[in-house]
């Protein structure tokens, strides 16, 4: 292939060929020789302290190996930001399924039975479940006010608003816990020796994140912990923290015994212990004009961190900057808060805090369109960011987006005034309500402020004695297509075919650290660094006179393998340097929050049913500018995809809680869609491109999580003219509202009678 | 601890997997799912729930498409099973896998193996299938990645090039 035909084109997945014939190797599919097998005993209150554990009858425990808080080497943390979830609880327990002791034996038969006969005995204290008992601080659970992080944006003079306002639109929404569900449960497996050090080799996001916690936990040195990710199956944001809880267990237990350890959660104990999406509660009150444009509002976020600090800053931050949208806000104050409650850690999910504050905020938009009087539509347009505007951060829009030139372009691809003609009609009789429904809005792509910044990211390319060229990077693999598109980027900038790029298993041995593979930053940011790194392989091959100007991509291979034999490995390292127009003020929360923003707007059509009423999504189109996309079967995959969990989230997928607990945690009971349960999805691309990102990409993974909610929940009050404001949305929490709304004495009295 | 498999008398079972028949030794209510990744090796069935709600472990046993982690072994003896493995012949991907290859039908590839042997029982019952069809034959096999429209058209494409079964 020439230059310019390999970006833009859907070349096949790097490693399609072994995933379609099963031979693609995870880490349940690695068997070591002599290896354990791991278990977890766990706590089942959700606060206290333990004040005895005792090993029951009818367990040779002589067979067991069993690590208790006093066998961790090192500091007994996960280290991530702060240093405050203990890796095993030492005495006091402050949430339900925390890890207190570990156990191994060779057969993997043995450990249920182990588990449940390991007693622990507890002095109860007073828990608290919601983000009200937290606020309230009935209970002191974490730090002196149970909250982890707070942040104030502002922007203008929010105060003088009120008074010149002709509506001010206030509102509450909410949103739950949401499971990632990646079909892969969480998995580890881990050796030591003394000399080598520790290996671990696991389904994960983040190598270096895992090899921090380690080294921190082990008390070991760089050099002595390495982390290689297996294939991945699936991920979402669930496999970015909580691995290194299960990477420390593993290695705790290998150290211990002096074997392999294999750790693999079975669904049960992966939906019960490990991370979920933030649930979340936002207020806004917003000052609008008589002509439908806001003058300033109060934004007011809230989440649910669970009981330990993790990455609830971070999801706070992205989630506090979206909250204001893809808007012109001339003022706005922001207070955002993460507060702890007696719940398992709440962790990064594909958005992570976006799709909550938006889900909000567009929701919200519809409601301000009903005080003015306006159209869904039109409240939307009138009060669009446009180029060289500034964000609720003071960001200046430098992007030439015509967000409402996208809403015109996605009304006219759903056949959205015609279908809500045709509805008008329809649900004037019937059992079935339709409705349409929309959301605007837009997603940051990499890490919010400095956080490029201080990441620092490193990426190698290197020319290989057979010729071929190799990327290094810690960035891993888990569906979205990154092996594809890092190796399509570099045949691109070098000219040299497809199959000649290949990519290193993420091994932190083998590769340096290019940052975790986190907020759509991979093809954007790392993607930018792999083009700098292959540029430099290609200049030395140029400044050793091994290479012409022009070139072959035989010739290219043919100068690869002489530096190889000639003067040995040819390896060229890049690091982030943030670009000059980014700048960002952490004190003030001002600034540059991203490098870009990709923007989009989705459209929803829905029908509830006036019998069972469940709501069907009948059509959906998303319609996004994302930059240029560099592999149109990998993007569109991440566009759906993403629209089917969002919906998953609006509609479906609902976490039982008691004490802290989920209660329904396998899939028989926690529902995700199904082949049958999805509309068609289509996905329109604008491409604009992009100055930061490599050939022009922007993120694209997170954004499709954002917009599918609200929409929906927009087209369900649009077909049954009632507002609901909390996801997930159920059949019975309709059912209620329309009855209420219909006939409340007849539900009055039919409860009466039931007495 | 009598519950356990362990705790009970191993077995011979000889059933045909992948065209091979073998005999293997094992706990008669072993999952077949745990024998065929560990007795013999064919990792690519997969494990996610483990109750037969995701359709990952799915294989063919005499043709018919079951959750291979609710089968225990014996109910297995003397029957014919074909997993992933069994699918490509000499290297050679078969129809259903080169259409999951170019339409983007894999993403991070867990649920892929189960989602082809349904897609392959499917088109062996109905090799020219409608969306409907497709739907249906696919529901018991969740993926998370993909919202499944690629899928969706993996097969159509497969059924399009004649996917013999």
């Amino acid at each position: 292939m020439k230059n310019g035909s390999i970006i833009g084109s859907s070349v096949p997945r790097k490693e399609g060929r072994e995933k379609v014939t099963g031979q693609a190797r995870y880490v349940d599919d690695m068997v070591l020789p002599d290896m354990l097998y791991g278990a977890t005993v766990r706590s089942r209150i959700p606060r206290g302290k333990v004040k005895k554990i005792s090993f029951g009858p009818g367990i040779d425990w002589n067979e067991f190996v069993v690590v208790s808080p006093k066998d961790i080497p090192g500091k007994n943390c996960i280290a991530l930001i702060e240093d405050d979830q203990p890796c095993l609880a030492d005495g006091m327990v402050n949430h339900p399924e925390e890890p207190l002791l570990l156990l191994a034996h060779a057969d993997r038969h043995l450990l249920p039975k182990a588990v449940e006969a390991v007693s622990v005995e507890y002095d109860s204290l007073p828990a608290i479940f919601s983000m009200g008992e937290s606020e309230g601080c009935s209970e002191i659970i974490w730090g002196t006010d149970n909250t982890f992080k707070s942040y104030l944006i502002e922007k203008g003079d929010v105060d003088t608003v009120w008074e010149y306002a002709d509506y001010i639109v206030e509102g509450e929404y909410t949103t739950g816990a949401q499971e990632q569900l990646y079909i892969e449960n969480n998995g580890m497996i881990a050796v030591y020796d003394p000399q080598q050090g520790l290996i671990v080799w696991g389904s994960l996001q983040c190598p270096y994140y895992v090899h921090k916690a380690l080294m921190k936990l082990c008390g070991l040195p760089a050099d002595r912990v390495r982390v290689v990710q297996m294939e991945t199956g699936g991920a979402f944001g669930g496999k970015e923290e909580y691995p290194s809880m299960i990477a420390a267990h593993a290695a705790l237990l290998a150290m211990k015994s002096g074997k392999p350890v294999k750790i693999i959660y079975d669904r049960m104990e992966d939906l019960a212990a490990t991370t979920k999406r933030h649930p979340s509660r936002t207020r806004h009150r917003t000052a609008v004009s008589k002509d439908g444009k806001i003058l300033g509002g109060e934004i007011e976020f809230t989440l649910d961190g669970g009981a330990y600090e993790t990455l609830s800053p971070v999801v706070l931050s992205r989630g506090a900057i979206h909250s204001g949208g893809a808007y012109y806000w001339p003022s706005v104050r922001i207070r955002a808060k993460a507060v702890a409650t007696n719940a398992p850690p709440h962790g990064a999910f594909r958005g992570f805090g976006a799709p909550q504050s938006l889900f909000a905020l567009e929701r919200h938009m519809d409601r301000i369109a009903q005080s003015v009087g306006l159209s869904p539509v039109e409240i939307r347009r009138r009060n669009f960011l446009k180029p060289g505007q500034t964000t609720t951060t003071g960001q200046t829009v430098r992007e030439e987006i015509d967000l409402s030139k996208l809403l015109d372009r996605a009304l006219e691809l759903s056949g959205y005034y015609t279908k809500k003609k045709k509805m008008a009609e329809e649900n004037k009789q019937g059992g079935h309500k339709r409705g349409m429904g929309i959301a605007a809005f837009l997603h940051g792509a990499g890490f919010t402020g400095s956080g490029e910044r201080y990441l620092g990211s490193v990426v190698g390319v290197e020319a290989c004695a057979d010729g071929r060229v190799r990327i290094l990077v810690s960035s891993t693999e888990f569906g979205q297509g990154t092996k594809t598109v890092l190796c399509q980027i570099v045949a691109e900038t070098l000219g040299l075919r497809y199959e000649d790029v290949g990519i290193a298993q993420p091994d932190t041995q083998e590769v340096p650290n290019s940052g975790p593979t986190v907020a759509s930053r991979t093809v954007m940011v790392v993607g930018k660094l792999v083009q700098s790194a292959a540029m430099g392989i290609r200049q030395t091959l140029t400044v050793r006179g091994m290479l012409g100007d022009s070139y072959s991509p035989e010739e290219f291979r043919a100068a690869c393998r002489a530096h190889v034999t000639q003067h040995g490995k040819l390896r060229t390292l890049a690091r982030y340097e943030q670009p000059a127009d980014i700048a960002w003020d952490e004190q003030k929360y001002r600034g540059s929050a991203y490098a870009a923003f990709a923007w989009a707007v989705y459209v929803a059509d829905v029908t509830v049913d006036l019998t069972t009423y469940n709501v069907s999504v009948d059509d959906f189109v998303a319609l996004q500018e994302v930059g240029k996309v560099l592999h149109p079967v990998l993007a569109e995959g991440q566009i759906i995809g993403g629209v089917a969990q969002a919906i998953g989230f609006a509609l479906h997928e609902k976490v039982i809680w008691e004490k802290g607990r989920m209660q329904n945690g396998q899939m028989a009971n926690y529902i995700m869609p199904t082949s049958a349960d999805l509309p068609p999805i289509r996905v329109y691309f604008e491409e604009l491109g992009n100055v930061h990102g490599a050939y022009g990409s922007k993120g694209i993974g997170e954004l499709p999580m954002d917009g599918p909610a609200p929409a929906i929940l927009n087209a369900i009050e649009d077909a049954l003219g009632v507002a609901f404001d909390s996801i997930p949305l159920l059949p019975e929490e309709i059912f209620a509202a329309l009855a209420e709304k219909t006939a409340p004495e007849n539900v009055v009295r039919s409860e009466c009678e039931d007495r | 601890m009598s519950e356990s498999p362990q705790d009970r008398a191993k077995c011979e079972i000889s059933l045909t997997v992948n065209g091979q028949l073998a005999t293997v030794r094992v706990h008669a209510m072993e999952r077949l799912l745990d024998v065929l990744r560990h007795e013999f090796a064919l990792t690519g069935t997969k494990e996610g729930c483990g109750e037969g709600e995701c359709g990952s472990c799915s294989i063919l046993m005499d043709g018919i498409l079951v959750n291979s982690c609710l089968i225990p072994v014996l109910q297995a003896s003397g029957a014919n099973v074909v997993t992933i493995e069994g699918l490509a012949s000499d290297g050679q991907l078969q129809a259903l896998q080169q259409a999951f290859l170019d339409c983007g039908g894999a993403q991070c590839g867990i649920c892929t193996p189960g989602m082809i042997l349904a897609a392959f029982h499917l088109l062996s019952k109905k090799p020219q299938p409608t969306v409907e069809e497709i739907r249906e034959g696919l529901s018991g096999n969740l993926c998370r990645c993909t919202g499944y429209m690629q899928i969706f058209e993996a097969v159509r494409e497969a059924s399009r090039r004649g996917a013999k079964t």
